[in-house]
C-alpha cells in the first residue's frame, strides 16, 4: 500500500529522526510512503502573516503536485506543515476566487482531492488496527502526551480531537502499552519559533511544561511535532536553568515510541540523535 | 407609435406586501399605474398555475411578493413560496416562458417606498422587453438541452 | 344569476380627485350580473351605509362590491352593513381604489381605467363567493400547567384565583423546581425557601388546583379550548391516601448512598425518599432504579416498618386523561453538565462545582447546613474563584447566548462566601457584568466595594490541580492581558443555562416551536412573549430562555391572564377563512387521493387523516380533513394539493382564477 509523504523542512534537517522513525514504522506495516517530487516550503510560520495568497499558494502547490503524482492521501508528520496544508484546503474550498488566483500563480491544476493526514491520524487509521500482534516490547512507561498548539487547532477547520484536553495521542500510547498520565500542559505553548531568537523565553515556557510532567511522574514525553521536540529536547539547558534542577526526562516522537514497542532497532528510529539521552 | 404599456399582475400576500402597498398609498408615493394587485392570504397560497394562466390570458409581466423570510404571518408560507418558485423557475425555463418577466420579491408592511420601486422597475424592464405576445411569436422550443440551473 | 351591487366611494376627494368615480360606476353598472351601481361621496358614513342597506333590500342583491379604501381599513365595516341588511357578510368584497389607485397615480384616463379594472376583478370574484358562517369553538375552562417550579406555581395560583380549575403536573416527586434549591435570592438576600414554601403549600391546598407530582405529559391532542391530554402518573410505589408522611420508611431504608438530586449530588438520599424536608406533597416515592427490592428481589423493609401499610410494590404507572382548554408550559431549564469543560476539570476535580451546587452548600438546609465546605475533604476554602460565563457567550461551545442570571448569582455567591468566611478571599472572572434590573447594579457594587470581592475582567483558559490546590490560569484584560494564576481551594462555574433534556420531544408533543437552542419559541419576541404559535398554549419562565425569578413570575402571571381571558368566553369565534377538503357523493366521496402532502405543508398541524368507511366498517379510502379549530387560513396546503381537492374559503380556486381572467380580458 502506498501513501503520499510530505516531509517538509524539519524532517530533512533538525528532525531527521522523526522522518526515520515514521518511515521505519510505516515499512514495518508494509506501507510505502512516496515522497512528493519537487516539494516546496509549506510557508510556515511566516507566510500567512505577510501575504495571504502566498501562504495559500505554497501549500496548494504541494497538494497539486500530490494530485499530479496520483496520490489520494498525504501523510504530513510535521504539525506546522499539517496545519498549513489543512487550512489551505479549507480556504480554497470555501473561496473559489482565491482558488483561481492560487491555481494561476502555481500554474498547476488543483482540485482539493487529496486527503491530508497528520501522524496521529495516520497511525490511528493504518497502524493501530494491526498493532496488537506486533507489539513485542510494550512501551511500559508513564508518558506525558504533549500535543502543542498546532496539532489540534483550529478546531473549526481540522475537526480533529477536542481542542482543550485532547485525547488522541493518549489513546494511541495506551495501545502501545504505555500509561498516559493526566496532566495540565497538553496544549500549552512551548515557545515555538522563539527557539533561536529568545531562548530564555522558550526555557520558561517549555520549563513549565517539563516541570508539570516531572511533578506528575512522567518517564517520557511523547510529541508529534518537530518544533515541540526541539524546544523540549534541544533547549533542555534553558529549561533546566529555569527549573533550577536537572531534568532528564527524554522526549520521543510518537513513532519512535511505537517503533520501540514493535521491536525496531534504536538506531533505525534515530534515538541516538537526541540531546537528552533516551534511557527508556 | 404610443409607448407600450405593459399589463402587470401582482400576486401579493395580505399581511406584508398588500399592507406595504397600502403604505405607499398613505405616503402618497406615485408609481406606474400598470400594475393590478390580487390579494392572497399568504404567498404560500399562490398556486403558480395562476402565473401560467396570467401569461396565457395576456399578462406581460408578473410580480409575486410577500413577507420577508422569517416574518411570515403564518410562520412558513413564504418559505414554501420561495422553494416552489425555485422549482417553478426551472420549469418555466424548460417550457419556454421568459422567467425575467416574473419578479419575485419581499416587501414588508413598512416598505411603502420599496413597493413603488419594485413596480416602477418591473414596468420599465417589461416595457423594454415588449409585449408577451411578441415574445410568444419568436419563442421556439429549444433545440438543445436547456440548462436547468 | 348574480345580482351584484357596486358602491363607488369618492372618499371626499381622496378618490374622486384622480379617478372619475361616476364613470367607474356607470361602466361597471353595464357588466353582466351587476344589478345596481352607484357612486357616493362618503360610503362609510351613515347615509352611505343606508344606500347599501336599501339597495340590498330593494334589489335583492346577492353580492356587494364596495370600491373605496383598503379592505384592511373598512372591510369589517361594510361586512357588518351587509349582515345588518340580511346579506351574508362574506358576500361583500372591497376594491381598493384609494391606497392602490387614487393616491398613487396621477389624474387621468389610465387611472380611471385601473379603477374600473380593480372593481371588475372583485365583481367577478364575488360571483363565486359563498355564504360563510363564523366558526364557534367551545372552551373547556380548565387549564393544564406543565412544570411545578416557581413559574408553574405562580401561573397555577393566578389562574386558580380567577375561579378556574387548574391541573398542575410536575415530573419530580415535589413541586418547587430550581428555586427550592437556592440559598438566598438576589438582590435582597432573602431566603429562597422562606418565600417559596408558602406558595407551594397554597398550591397543594387550593380547591381549584389538582396536583399530580411524579407525572409527565404522555400525549396531547386537540386545539385551543379543546385539548385532550394524557398524563402519565409514574408509580410512586405508594398508596398516597394511606401514607401519613411520617418518614419512618426513609430512615430505615438500607440503601442510603444515592446521590441526592436535590442537593446536586453533594449529599445522599435513600431509595425511598422525600426530596427535601419542605417537599409538597411531603410523601415519599421509591426510586426503582436503586431500590434493593426492585434490583435484587428482596428487602421490603419499608413495607415492614410502615405503620399504615401504604407501600405498594406492584403499583403500576397510571395514565390519566384530562380535557383542558389552555396549557401553560413552565418546564424550566437545566445547567450544563460534566465533560463540557475538560479544560476546567469539572467532574475530574471534586472541588470544581457548579453554581447550583454552591447554592446547596450555602443553603441552611443543604448538606453542610449552610457552611461553605469543599466537597473533597470538607475543609473551608480560604480562596475561592468564581467563573462567570462557563459555556455561555462561547460560540465554540455552541452557546453564543448570555445565560442572563449568572452575573447576579455569582455576585450573590461571592457575597455569601465573604459573609460566611470572613478571612477568605474570593475572585470573580468575568467577561462583562450584566446587572440590568431593579437594584441589580447596586447589588454587584456592594459585592465589590463592601464585601471586597476581587473582580477580574478576563477569561480562564484552564484549571488544573497541583499540590492540592486548583490552579486557575486566566488573563486580566484590564491589565493589558496580563496572565493571572490563582491557587484556589475551590472553583465555582457559572455554567450555562440550557434547555431541558427532552425539551424537543415535549415541543413536538405540544406542537409548539423551539429555537436552535431548544428553548421554546414565543409567538412574537416583543408583543407576544408568553404566547406560542399554537393557539391556547402559553409559556412561562425559563423554558423560553434563561430567566431570573422576578421575570419568571411576571411571565407566569402574564400567561395566566391570557388563560383567564380565553376562559372569559364560553365560545371562541373565528373567521371562516379556513381550508376545506372537498366531499362529494359516493362512490367518489372526495377527489382527495390521500397523498397527505398537505399534512407536511401545514404549519399548524391542522390537517389530519380521515377514514371513510362503509356501513360494515370497511375502509374505503383515507382522505385529508381540516380541523377548523386549528386552521389559520394561510392556504399553503391549497398550493400543495396535486388534485386541487383542498381549497380555502374566501380565496378559492374559482375566485382567484376568475379574478385573473377578469383582469386580463377586456370586457
Amino acid at each position: 500500500m502506498t501513501l503520499g509523504f510530505y516531509p517538509g523542512c524539519s524532517l530533512k534537517g533538525s528532525s531527521r529522526e522523526y522522518a526515520e522513525s515514521v518511515l521505519a514504522v510505516a515499512e514495518a506495516f508494509d506501507i510505502h510512503l512516496e515522497e512528493i517530487k519537487d516539494w516546496n516550503c509549506c510557508g510556515a510560520t511566516a507566510a500567512h502573516n505577510m501575504n495571504k495568497e502566498l501562504s495559500l499558494a505554497l501549500p496548494a502547490r504541494i497538494l497539486s503536485l500530490a494530485e499530479k503524482q496520483g496520490l489520494t492521501e498525504l501523510v504530513v508528520p510535521c504539525a506546522a506543515c499539517y496545519s498549513r496544508l489543512t487550512v489551505t484546503k479549507h480556504e480554497l474550498s470555501e473561496n473559489p476566487a482565491l482558488k483561481a488566483v492560487v491555481t494561476e500563480a502555481n500554474d498547476l491544476a488543483y482540485t482539493g482531492s487529496v486527503n491530508v493526514l497528520n501522524i496521529v491520524q495516520m497511525l490511528d487509521k493504518y497502524i493501530i488496527p494491526n498493532l496488537e500482534g506486533k507489539v513485542v516490547k510494550p512501551f511500559d512507561h508513564k508518558v506525558a502526551c504533549y500535543y502543542g498548539c498546532l496539532l489540534v487547532r483550529p478546531h473549526e477547520i481540522l475537526k480533529f480531537d477536542r481542542e482543550e484536553d485532547p485525547q488522541s495521542m493518549d489513546a494511541l500510547m495506551l495501545k502501545a502499552g504505555a500509561t498516559p498520565i493526566d496532566w495540565a500542559f497538553k496544549t500549552e505553548c512551548c515557545g515555538a519559533g522563539l527557539s533561536v531568537s529568545r531562548t530564555s523565553s522558550v526555557g520558561r515556557l517549555s520549563g513549565k511544561i517539563m516541570g508539570d510532567a516531572k511533578d506528575r511522574g512522567a518517564e517520557a514525553i511523547i510529541v508529534a511535532c518537530p518544533m515541540c521536540h526541539s524546544n523540549l529536547d534541544m533547549r533542555r539547558d534553558a529549561i533546566n536553568s529555569y527549573l533550577g534542577e536537572k531534568v532528564d526526562i527524554p522526549v520521543l516522537y510518537i513513532t519512535q515510541a511505537i517503533g520501540l514497542a514493535i521491536g525496531l532497532d534504536r538506531k533505525t528510529l534515530g534515538l541516538q540523535r537526541h540531546f537528552v539521552k533516551v534511557s527508556v | 407609435m404610443a409607448e407600450f404599456e405593459p399589463k402587470i399582475v401582482a400576486f401579493v400576500c395580505n399581511w406584508c406586501t398588500y399592507a406595504g402597498a397600502d403604505l405607499t398609498g398613505t405616503s402618497r408615493i406615485k408609481y406606474a399605474s400598470n400594475v393590478r394587485i390580487i390579494r392572497f392570504p399568504c404567498t404560500g397560497r399562490i398556486d403558480y398555475m395562476l402565473l401560467l394562466k396570467s401569461f396565457d390570458e395576456g399578462a406581460d409581466g408578473i410580480i409575486v411578493s410577500g413577507c420577508h423570510p422569517n416574518d411570515c404571518h403564518y410562520t412558513s408560507g413564504n418559505f414554501h413560496a420561495r422553494r416552489r418558485w425555485i422549482m417553478f423557475r426551472s420549469l418555466c425555463d424548460f417550457i419556454g416562458i421568459d422567467t425575467e418577466r416574473i419578479k419575485f420579491s419581499w416587501v414588508s408592511a413598512a416598505e411603502g417606498a420599496k413597493w413603488a420601486d419594485i413596480v416602477n422597475s418591473t414596468v420599465a424592464s417589461i416595457r423594454a422587453k415588449g409585449p408577451y405576445t411578441d415574445y410568444k411569436k419568436v419563442a421556439k422550443y429549444p433545440e438543445k438541452e436547456v440548462n436547468h440551473g | 344569476m348574480s345580482k351584484i351591487g357596486v358602491f363607488v366611494c369618492h372618499c371626499g376627494e381622496n378618490i374622486s380627485s384622480t379617478v372619475d368615480c361616476e364613470k367607474v360606476a356607470a361602466t361597471v353598472g353595464k357588466y353582466d350580473g351587476v344589478a345596481f351601481s352607484v357612486d357616493y361621496k362618503y360610503m362609510c358614513s351613515d347615509p352611505g351605509q343606508s344606500i347599501i342597506k336599501n339597495a340590498i333590500a330593494e334589489k335583492g342583491l346577492t353580492g356587494v362590491v364596495v370600491a373605496a379604501c383598503s379592505p384592511r381599513m373598512h372591510e369589517p365595516t361594510f361586512r357588518k352593513v351587509c349582515a345588518e341588511a340580511g346579506l351574508n357578510p362574506y358576500m361583500c368584497e372591497m376594491a381598493n381604489l384609494r391606497e392602490h389607485c387614487s393616491w398613487v397615480h396621477e389624474k387621468g384616463e389610465a387611472t380611471t381605467e385601473k379603477a374600473i379594472d380593480l372593481v371588475r376583478i372583485l365583481v367577478e370574484k364575488v360571483k363565486y363567493n359563498q355564504s360563510l358562517n363564523s366558526i364557534k369553538v367551545p372552551v373547556t375552562k380548565t387549564a393544564l400547567v406543565i412544570g411545578g417550579g416557581i413559574a408553574g406555581i405562580q401561573a397555577s395560583l393566578d389562574i386558580a384565583n380567577t375561579g378556574h380549575k387548574v391541573i398542575l403536573i410536575e415530573k419530580d416527586p415535589s413541586i418547587g423546581g430550581h428555586m427550592s434549591q437556592l440559598s438566598e435570592t438576589f438582590p435582597t438576600l432573602d431566603c429562597s425557601q422562606c418565600i417559596l414554601t408558602p406558595r407551594m403549600v397554597e398550591v397543594a391546598q387550593h380547591p381549584n388546583i389538582t396536583l399530580y407530582t411524579y407525572a409527565e405529559l404522555e400525549s396531547l391532542e386537540g386545539f385551543i379550548g379543546n385539548f385532550k391530554a394524557k398524563i402519565r402518573k409514574k408509580s410512586k410505589s405508594l398508596d398516597e391516601k394511606l401514607c401519613t408522611g411520617c418518614g419512618l420508611c426513609t430512615t430505615k431504608c438500607p440503601t442510603k448512598k444515592i446521590p441526592s438530586e436535590f442537593n446536586e449530588g453533594l449529599g445522599n438520599r435513600t431509595a425511598i425518599y422525600v426530596p427535601f424536608p419542605q417537599a409538597v406533597p411531603n410523601k415519599p416515592v421509591i426510586d426503582r432504579i436503586h431500590c434493593t427490592y426492585y434490583t435484587k428481589g428482596k428487602c421490603k423493609i419499608c413495607e415492614k416498618v410502615c405503620p399504615t401499610g401504604a407501600i405498594r410494590f406492584d403499583q403500576e404507572d397510571q395514565i390519566v386523561e384530562v380535557e383542558v382548554g389552555a396549557i401553560v408550559v413552565a418546564t424550566g431549564f437545566a445547567v450544563k453538565r460534566p465533560d463540557f469543560f475538560p479544560e476546567y476539570g469539572y467532574g475530574k476535580y471534586a472541588d470544581v462545582i457548579t453554581g447550583l451546587q454552591f447554592e446547596r452548600l450555602a443553603s441552611a438546609s443543604g448538606p453542610t447546613l449552610g457552611e461553605i465546605r469543599r466537597p473533597s475533604d470538607g475543609k473551608i476554602p480560604e480562596k475561592i474563584v468564581f467563573l462567570a460565563c462557563a459555556g455561555s457567550r462561547d460560540p465554540a461551545k455552541g452557546i453564543p447566548y448570555c445565560s442572563k442570571i449568572c452575573c447576579m448569582y455569582i455576585a450573590k455567591h461571592a457575597m455569601l462566601y465573604q459573609h460566611k468566611v470572613h478571612s477568605g478571599k474570593s475572585y470573580v472572572f468575568y467577561m462583562d457584568i450584566r446587572a440590568g434590573g431593579k437594584m441589580y447594579e447596586e447589588f454587584v457594587r456592594r459585592a465589590i466595594e463592601d464585601d471586597g470581592v476581587n473582580y477580574i475582567r478576563g477569561r480562564v483558559s484552564k484549571i488544573y490541580e497541583k499540590n492540592g490546590k486548583l490552579i486557575v490560569s486566566g488573563v486580566d484584560t484590564l491589565l493589558n492581558a496580563m496572565p493571572v494564576e490563582i491557587e484556589a481551594d475551590m472553583v465555582v462555574l457559572a455554567t450555562a443555562g440550557v434547555a431541558n433534556e427532552g425539551a424537543e420531544e415535549l415541543a413536538q408533543k405540544l406542537h409548539i416551536s423551539y429555537d436552535p437552542y431548544k428553548f421554546f419559541a414565543e409567538a412574537h419576541p416583543k408583543l407576544k412573549p408568553v404566547e406560542t404559535n399554537t393557539g391556547g398554549i402559553f409559556l412561562a419562565g425559563s423554558c423560553q430562555a434563561p430567566r431570573d425569578i422576578p421575570e419568571s413570575v411576571a411571565m407566569a402571571s402574564g400567561a395566566a391572564v391570557k388563560v383567564a381571558g380565553l376562559f372569559s368566553q364560553d365560545e371562541l369565534t373565528r373567521e371562516p377563512i379556513i381550508a376545506v377538503v372537498n366531499r362529494q357523493a359516493a362512490p367518489v366521496y372526495s377527489s382527495c387521493v390521500g397523498c397527505f402532502l398537505c399534512v407536511s405543508a401545514c404549519p399548524y398541524q391542522a390537517i389530519e387523516k380521515e377514514e371513510i368507511k362503509n356501513r360494515t366498517g370497511d375502509l374505503i379510502k383515507s382522505i385529508a380533513k381540516v380541523n377548523p379549530g386549528l386552521c389559520q387560513g394561510c392556504g399553503t396546503c391549497v398550493a400543495f394539493c396535486r388534485t386541487k381537492s383542498i381549497d380555502i374559503q374566501g380565496y378559492t380556486h374559482e375566485q382567484m382564477y376568475s379574478e385573473v381572467m377578469a383582469l386580463l380580458n377586456e370586457y
